[in-house]
């Protein structure tokens, strides 16, 4: 289970603090795939580094299977939004996938196995020798993708994965993310900025307030599980879901407009 | 603060490692020591000239090599059939060290000035060359062929389109060159002898006057630095307005 | 393919012709026909001549080069992943970045003598500079989600080093490499010309003020050819090493 307890985040520098995380509290439980939604520049980017431990937090605590978060965990992988600039232009497809492995001493015949069916799963096959450059913007996620896949975490973390990618790319990545969520059980948190997406993705939304950054609300996806782009998103209770968290994030950027607090 | 501490540890190390023991001050003498000798330096008469014979050599150069290197490369930039013919001499002729042609300075000019400018002018020269060359190459297809469409004389083409898009490396060009053409001034002020501060080195070592020498030596590099950040000021001036496209492509 | 051959030959060949031609009846002492250069060029740079004269050249350039090398890029490394070290570090650099490197001969004379280990230690002391300060500027450039990933996927210690620092400052590494290539090349030859008893710089010099003018220009193009052969060797090297750079930059040039 993945806990997060008082989590509280202010940026200093020489001159200014901006706190830009108030007081986070929610917990994600094994296999549950939750997205987390708010208004633009609400600190969901912070609450995603100090989650992967990327980021120290100024106050509270995120706990991994009962234990303190203080550097990156293993059993922890994350897909960035800058696919671009996550994956490593000087390796292969390969390489990028298999790196990561190789360091947590993954023995060899099990390396290639994993690489190649994550590849696989992610609809990648015959280009693992490419570089990632030569890759469309879809396809270079889908490596990072393949990448969090065959590290084989326990939960896995999203940040705005598709923010970048064209719309038809994207809906095809987001049956991909359920598909491997479902077959792998494995628990995921999702950051986006977009409505329908955190809907359509998760069984769990949260939604944050603009910053400095509180849960604005907490609301359970009752769609059923299988989902499909046309009927899913056409569904009377996903739309009806979908007004709620506009509502939500539109009184989130109402309530309380940013603010920058200087000491 | 920080940034002092790295200067101020140079200084006190260089001042303990001699006073200690660990090198012989007659090698290194102590920072001091070399302080002294600089400040009995600048109350000579010899020792400003020499800088300033140091400097003239180096913006005479610089201003010809600059000239020179310019004009080449909007030329050959300008005339697409020039740059495909001229790329191969281009690249053979650059990397000949500069040095190669100290022999046939002393030769052509003896130890005057010509000796100094001759390498200097060579080694700045494709410096600016070769940047304004990558710029011109950066000019954006699709600004040229809007100058095309609206019929813009050839010379309105370069003036509007291909000189501002090469500016910003011709500054580089500069920049570089600047800096190349104080390490050949004083080179060969230095090996031919031509008048300078890099001959009252030379002649501060044959004489034994190591604190003296290491003070000029110290003075070849505060001209360096000073001539380093006036170059980047002046380009971050007068390049403001587009600091965001800039590349600095190596020569 | 044919045209392409003449595109890089013909100016090269149309130059030399021409200074054949046009020299071809030179009386000027200095300006010797280019027929009696070449003449001198094969009676002068023989066999036992390369081997006591380039051969030692080479030597010590190799020599100083690869320490250089060595050294900038370690102490780069080292410099540029700490924030602190690194704001200590760079004025200090920065001055010993713009002392003409040349003016070292005298003072690494003092204490090293005029042998070979001169040689070395003045173009390891001049060419160290932009390869440190360029591998310093490199390795801060390293892209911040990248390093980000490496360490979300525990890649720490050497495998950082190995697969996230190096391949990342490698660009600006082989900028500073490049520079130092040519500075080593420059500083051989005035070590030479300075102190010494064989080696090109001093060849070329012994030549000069025995006033031996076409072995002299036979000389000046040895260094020309040297100058040319080793930035086309960097080149190669380079177009290996930096593959993923160029075909990155390539492809988004194009979008």
């Amino acid at each position: 289970m993945l806990e997060v307890s008082g989590l509280r985040k202010v940026y200093r520098s020489q001159r200014r603090e901006v706190e830009a995380i108030r007081d986070l509290t929610f917990t994600v439980d094994d296999g549950e795939l939750v997205c987390v939604v708010g208004p633009s520049g609400c600190g969901k980017t912070t609450l995603l580094r100090c989650v992967a431990g990327l980021l120290g937090p100024t106050g509270g605590a995120v706990r991994l299977a009962g234990n303190a978060v203080t550097g990156p965990p293993p059993g922890m992988a994350v897909v960035f939004q800058e696919y671009g600039r996550s994956l490593f232009p000087w390796l292969s497809v390969h390489d990028n996938v298999d790196l990561p492995l190789r360091q947590k001493r993954v023995p060899r015949p099990r390396r290639a196995a994993l690489v190649s069916e994550a590849l696989t799963a992610v609809g990648l096959d015959g280009t693992q020798q490419s570089n990632p450059w030569q890759l469309s913007g879809g396809m270079q996620q889908r490596v990072a993708i393949a990448r969090a896949v065959a590290y084989e975490p326990s939960v896995l973390l999203m940040d705005e994965p598709f923010a970048a990618v064209d719309a038809q790319t994207r809906a095809e990545l987001e049956d991909l993310v359920r598909a491997l969520w479902q077959r792998l059980g494995v628990t995921i948190l999702f950051v986006t900025h977009d409505i329908d997406e955190a809907v359509y993705l998760g069984q769990r939304v949260l939604v944050l307030s603009a910053s400095p950054t509180v849960v604005q609300d907490e609301l359970l996806v009752d769609l059923p599980a299988a989902r499909d782009q046309l009927h899913t998103r056409a569904d009377a209770r996903f739309t009806a879901l979908r007004a709620r968290v506009y509502e939500q994030i539109q009184a989130a950027k109402g309530a309380q407009p940013n603010t920058a607090i200087s000491s | 603060m920080l940034r002092l501490s790295g200067l101020a540890g140079l200084l006190g190390l260089a001042e303990l490692l001699p006073r200690l023991g660990l090198v012989d001050d007659d090698y290194l003498p102590p920072a001091s020591r070399i302080v002294a000798a600089l400040a009995a330096e600048a109350r000579t008469a010899a020792f400003w000239t020499a800088v300033g014979d140091t400097l003239t050599a180096w913006a005479i150069g610089l201003v010809i090599a600059c000239t020179l290197g310019v004009a080449a490369g909007v030329l050959i930039g300008a005339v697409p059939v020039l740059r495909t013919w001229t790329a191969s001499t281009i690249e053979f002729l650059r990397p000949i060290p500069s040095v190669a042609l100290i022999p046939l300075a002393v030769l052509l000019y003896g130890t005057g000035l010509g000796s100094t400018l001759l390498l200097v002018v060579y080694a700045a020269f494709w410096q600016v060359l070769v940047q304004v060359l990558h710029g011109v190459a950066d000019v954006d297809p699709v600004a040229e062929e809007t100058a095309r469409s609206f019929r813009f004389s050839a010379w309105a083409r370069v003036r509007h389109v291909l000189w501002p898009t090469a500016l910003p490396y011709v500054f580089t060009g500069l920049r570089l060159a600047a800096a190349v053409a104080l390490v050949l001034a004083v080179t060969a002020e230095l090996v031919i002898g031509a008048p300078g501060l890099g001959s009252v080195i030379a002649v501060a070592q044959s004489s034994g006057a190591i604190a003296t020498m290491d003070a000029l030596i110290v003075v070849t590099g505060l001209l360096g630095v000073a001539i380093n950040l006036g170059a980047r000021l002046a380009e971050r001036r007068l390049l403001s307005w587009h600091q965001s496209v800039r590349g600095e492509v190596a020569g | 393919m044919i045209r392409r051959f003449l595109t890089v030959l013909a100016l090269p060949v149309t130059l030399f012709l021409f200074w054949y031609v046009a020299s071809r009846t030179s009386e000027s002492f200095y300006a010797p026909p280019l027929r009696t250069i070449l003449v001198a060029f094969g009676d002068t740079w023989t066999w036992p001549r390369l081997r006591a004269d380039v051969l030692p050249s080479l030597g010590r350039l190799a020599a100083g080069y690869l320490l250089a090398a060595l050294l900038g890029v370690g102490l780069g490394i080292a410099v540029g992943a700490s924030r602190r070290l690194r704001a200590a570090a760079e004025p200090v650099l920065e001055f010993f970045r713009a002392v003409p490197p040349p003016v070292l001969v005298p003072v690494i004379m003092v204490f090293a003598g005029i042998g070979n280990a001169m040689k070395v230690i003045v173009i390891v002391s001049g060419c160290v500079w932009p390869i440190l300060l360029n591998t310093v500027e490199g390795v801060r450039a390293v892209d911040a989600v990248l390093s980000d990933t490496s360490r979300a996927y525990g890649i720490t210690g050497f495998a950082r080093l190995r697969y996230l620092l190096l391949p990342g400052a490698a660009p600006q590494i082989i900028t500073g490499l490049r520079q130092a290539l040519s500075l080593a090349i420059i500083l051989m030859v005035i070590s030479e010309m300075v102190a010494a008893s064989n080696g090109l710089g001093f060849t070329i010099v012994q030549f000069q003020r025995s006033f031996a003018i076409p072995q002299m220009w036979s000389g000046i193009i040895v260094l020309g050819l040297l100058g040319f052969v080793l930035s086309e060797l960097f080149r190669l090297g380079e177009r290996f090493a930096l593959g993923w750079y160029h075909g990155r930059r390539e492809a988004q040039r194009r979008s």
